[in-house]
C-alpha cells in the first residue's frame, strides 16, 4: 500500500463494481481534497450511491484501488467506517426510537468517549434539544434530516459522505443545512455531497457528473462550464414552444431548455448555433447570445452520455 | 355523495393481483400452506395410534402366554420390539420413551390359569400423553376376557366363565388419573417458545432492512456477529420469561406434578431457543419483507405444532411424517421436557433426544449465519 498523500481525503482510481455482469461504476478516478466539499451530480441510478457505498465500506470494489482518509478501501474497511460518517440517502434511524435515543445508540455504537457530553453537545449544536424526547417517526422531514447529520457528526468524523441529504427539505431548511455544511469545512471536514439541485451544487467548492457509472466531467462550477465549450442562446418573449419546435433537429441546435418564459438553445458547435439562430431571429423576441449555466452543461452532458453508454 | 363505479372496483382488483403475483414468496405461500395442511390433516394425524413400541417380560414360556402376546400383537396395537429381562430394564425402557408398554407374564402364569385362579397379567403403560395409549388399552382389556374363549373348550369350558379367565392389570405410569393437562402444559411450553422465537427474530432483523436501517448500521464499525447475537439476547431473556410463566401456570393453575429437575428444563431450554432463533434469523435472510417473514414462521410452525407429538401421538403418524417430525427440533424438546417434568428423567435418559437437538441449533446456525454473510456485499 502506497504512502496517501496527506492533503487527500479520497484518492480511488479504476474503482468499478459491477451487478449481475453490469458496471454500476466503471473505472471511476476521483480525488478529494481535505476540508474540500465536493459535489456528486448525475442523474437517478447513473451510480452515484454504490459508490459512496464503496467509500465508506459497505461494498468491496470489483476493480480499482486507492485510500479513504488514507485508509485502504479494499482492505480497511473497519478503520474507514470508524473515520467517516454516512448518511443515507433514505431516513435510516429507528422511528420508534426517540432522538435522544437514537443519537445515544449511535454514540455507543461507534464508542464515543463521554458518550452522554457528546449527545448533549450534538443536541445542542443542531437545535434538537428542546426535542430530544420525541420520537423520530414523528418528525418532519427537515428534522429528521437535522437528525440524521447529528448522528452521522457524533463520532467526529473526517468524512462527511452525504446521500442526497436534502431530498423533500424546503428551502429554508436546505439553506441552514448548506450553512452548517460550510461551518463544518471550515472546520477542517471534508464533505462528499450527492444532489440534484444546480443551486446546491455551485455551493460545492468542486463538482464531478457521473452519467451511467462514467464519471463524465469535474472541477470547479467555472471550469465545468468551460469545459462544456456550450454556446447558449436565452430567448424572452410570447410563443417560445413554437420557436422551441422550429429549433430543435437543426443542426448545430443540441439541445432546446424551457426555463419558465425563457427558451435556452444550446449546441457546442458555436458558428453553427449563430447561423441557425441567424434564420430564425425576429424583433418579437429578445435573442440574447452567452455562456451556458450549469444546469445547460449537465442537460447537454446526460443527453450525450445516454447516446454514449445507454 | 360519488356513486359506486364497476371501473374503480375493477381497478382496485387488478391492482391487487398483479401485486400478488410480484411477491412470488406471498403467492407460494398462499398455495403451499393448503397444500401442506391437507398432507398433514388428512395423512399424517391419527388419533387411533396402532403399533406402539412394546416391551415384553415373559416368565412363562407356556402356550397360554403365548398365545395371549400373540392376540395383543395381532389387536395391531402393540409391537413387540424388545424383550426386558429384568424389571429394571423395564422400568428404564419405559422412563427412556423408548417403548410405551411393557408386558410382564408372571412365571406361574399357565399354571394359575389352568387352576382358574385368574392369574394377572402387568400391562404398564407409560400414560405422560393419555391420548397415545387410551385405545391400546381399551384393546388390551377386551382381550384379556375373550381371548382364551376358543382355547378353553371341552372340560375347560368352565374357565370361560365371566370375570374372564386372566386378570389384566394396567400401571399407568406418570400419569395414573390420565389428565390431558399433564402432557399438554409442559408441551406448551415448546410451542409457545416455537411460535414467539422463530417469528420475533425473523421480523427484528426484516424490519431492520425494510425500514432501511440496516444499510445505516453496517456503515458503522459493528460487526455482523454483534448485531446477530445483540438482536437475540434479549429474545433468549424473553423466552425464559416464557418457560417461568409456564412452569408457573403448570404448578398453581393446573397442578402438574413437576417431578424432575427445573434446572435441566432450563439448561435444555437454552439450546431448544437458540435453536428457534436460528430458524427465525434464517428466515430473515430470505424473507424481503415482514409479511414473507410471518409466513414462513407459520411454514414451519405448522408441522411443528402437528408433527412434533404435541397435538397427535407421534407413534400414531405413518413413518413418512414420523421421520419428518423427527426433524423438528420441538418433537425432541417436548420429549425431553415432558420426560424431565413429568417422569422425572436425568440427564442420562434424555440424551438420545438431546444430540438431534445439537445437531440442528449447529445445521441451522450455519445456515443463518451463513446468508446473513450474504445478504451485505
Amino acid at each position: 500500500m502506497s504512502a496517501p498523500a496527506p492533503d487527500l481525503a479520497i484518492d480511488v482510481r479504476g474503482v468499478t463494481k459491477r451487478f449481475g455482469g453490469r458496471a454500476v461504476v466503471n473505472g471511476i478516478d476521483l480525488q478529494v481534497r481535505r476540508g474540500e466539499i465536493y459535489g456528486f451530480l448525475g442523474p437517478n441510478g447513473s451510480g452515484k450511491t454504490t459508490f459512496i457505498r464503496m467509500l465508506c465500506g459497505l461494498l468491496t470494489p470489483d476493480a480499482g484501488a486507492g485510500t479513504c482518509l488514507g485508509y485502504d478501501v479494499r482492505r480497511q474497511q473497519d478503520e474507514i467506517k470508524r473515520h467517516v460518517g454516512y448518511m443515507t440517502q433514505r431516513f435510516s434511524y429507528y422511528e420508534d426510537l426517540s432522538i435522544r435515543e437514537n443519537l445515544d445508540f449511535i454514540a455507543r455504537v461507534y464508542d464515543v468517549p463521554d458518550r452522554r457530553r457528546a449527545v448533549d453537545r450534538s443536541l445542542e449544536r443542531l437545535g434538537l434539544g428542546k426535542r430530544s424526547r420525541q420520537l423520530a417517526g414523528e418528525l418532519s422531514g427537515g428534522w429528521k434530516q437535522r437528525l440524521a447529520l447529528a448522528a452521522c457528526l457524533i463520532h467526529e468524523p473526517q468524512l462527511l459522505l452525504l446521500d442526497e441529504p436534502t431530498a423533500g427539505v424546503d428551502p429554508k431548511a436546505r439553506r441552514d443545512f448548506w450553512d452548517e455544511i460550510h461551518r463544518l469545512a471550515g472546520e477542517g471536514l471534508t464533505v462528499l455531497i450527492t444532489t440534484h439541485y444546480m443551486d446546491e451544487a455551485e455551493r460545492c467548492h468542486r463538482l464531478a457528473y457521473l452519467a451511467y457509472g462514467n464519471l463524465l466531467t469535474r472541477g470547479t462550477v467555472a471550469e465545468v462550464v468551460r469545459d462544456a465549450r456550450l454556446t447558449t442562446w436565452t430567448v424572452t418573449g410570447p410563443e417560445l414552444a413554437r420557436i422551441g419546435r422550429v429549433l430543435r433537429g437543426q443542426a448545430g441546435v443540441d439541445q432546446v431548455v424551457a426555463f419558465g418564459n425563457t427558451l435556452h438553445v444550446s449546441g457546442r458547435d458555436a458558428a453553427a448555433l449563430d447561423a441557425v439562430i441567424g434564420g430564425v431571429v425576429d424583433d418579437a423576441h429578445t435573442w440574447t447570445r452567452g455562456s451556458a449555466s450549469l444546469e445547460d452543461v449537465f442537460i447537454s452532458l446526460m443527453d450525450t452520455a445516454r447516446d454514449n453508454f445507454a | 355523495m360519488p356513486r359506486f363505479t364497476f371501473h374503480r372496483l375493477w381497478a382496485i382488483v387488478l391492482k391487487e393481483f398483479v401485486q400478488m403475483r410480484r411477491d412470488r414468496v406471498t403467492f407460494g405461500m398462499m398455495v403451499g400452506i393448503p397444500l401442506m395442511q391437507l398432507m398433514l390433516f388428512g395423512f399424517a394425524i391419527n388419533s387411533d395410534p396402532r403399533h406402539l413400541p412394546t416391551a415384553l417380560r415373559l416368565g412363562d414360556e407356556g402356550p397360554y402366554a403365548r398365545a395371549f402376546v400373540a392376540a395383543l400383537r395381532e389387536s395391531g396395537y402393540f409391537a413387540l420390539t424388545r424383550e426386558a429381562a429384568s424389571e429394571a430394564e423395564a422400568a428404564a425402557l419405559l422412563q427412556r420413551g423408548e417403548v410405551q408398554f411393557v408386558i410382564n407374564i408372571p412365571h406361574d402364569f399357565t399354571r394359575r390359569l389352568l387352576r382358574g385362579e385368574r392369574p394377572a397379567i402387568l400391562l404398564e403403560a407409560d400414560a405422560s400423553d393419555p391420548a397415545a395409549t387410551g385405545p391400546a388399552l381399551a384393546a388390551a382389556r377386551a382381550l384379556a376376557d375373550s381371548i382364551f374363549d376358543r382355547d378353553l373348550d371341552g372340560a375347560l369350558s368352565r374357565l370361560r366363565a365371566r370375570p374372564g379367565p386372566v386378570e389384566l392389570r394396567v400401571h399407568a405410569h406418570y400419569n395414573p388419573e390420565n389428565i390431558t393437562q399433564y402432557n399438554v402444559v409442559p408441551g406448551l411450553m415448546g410451542v409457545v417458545l416455537t411460535m414467539t422465537m422463530v417469528v420475533i427474530t425473523a421480523l427484528a432483523i426484516t424490519r431492520e432492512r425494510e425500514r432501511g436501517t440496516m444499510e445505516n448500521l453496517l456503515a458503522t464499525p459493528v460487526r455482523p456477529f454483534e448485531v446477530m447475537v445483540g438482536k437475540i439476547i434479549p429474545y433468549i431473556v424473553v423466552g425464559y420469561i416464557q418457560v417461568t410463566l409456564i412452569l408457573l401456570a403448570a404448578r398453581w393453575i393446573f397442578h402438574v406434578p413437576l417431578v424432575g429437575s427445573l434446572g435441566l428444563v432450563y439448561a435444555v431450554a437454552f439450546l431448544f431457543i437458540a435453536a428457534n432463533l436460528a430458524v427465525g434469523i434464517t428466515f430473515s435472510t430470505l424473507a424481503r419483507n415482514q409479511l414473507q417473514a410471518v409466513q414462513m414462521a407459520f411454514f414451519f410452525f405448522l408441522p411443528s405444532i402437528l408433527l412434533s407429538g404435541f397435538m397427535f401421538p407421534f407413534r400414531g403418524m405413518p413413518e413418512w411424517a414420523q421421520w419428518l417430525g423427527s426433524c423438528l427440533p420441538l418433537t425432541h424438546f417436548l420429549r425431553i421436557v415432558r420426560g424431565v417434568l413429568l417422569k422425572g428423567s436425568g440427564p442420562a435418559d434424555i440424551a438420545p433426544e438431546l444430540w438431534p437437538l445439537l445437531l440442528f441449533v449447529a445445521v441451522a446456525m450455519a445456515v443463518g449465519v451463513k446468508r446473513y454473510r450474504q445478504t451485505l456485499d
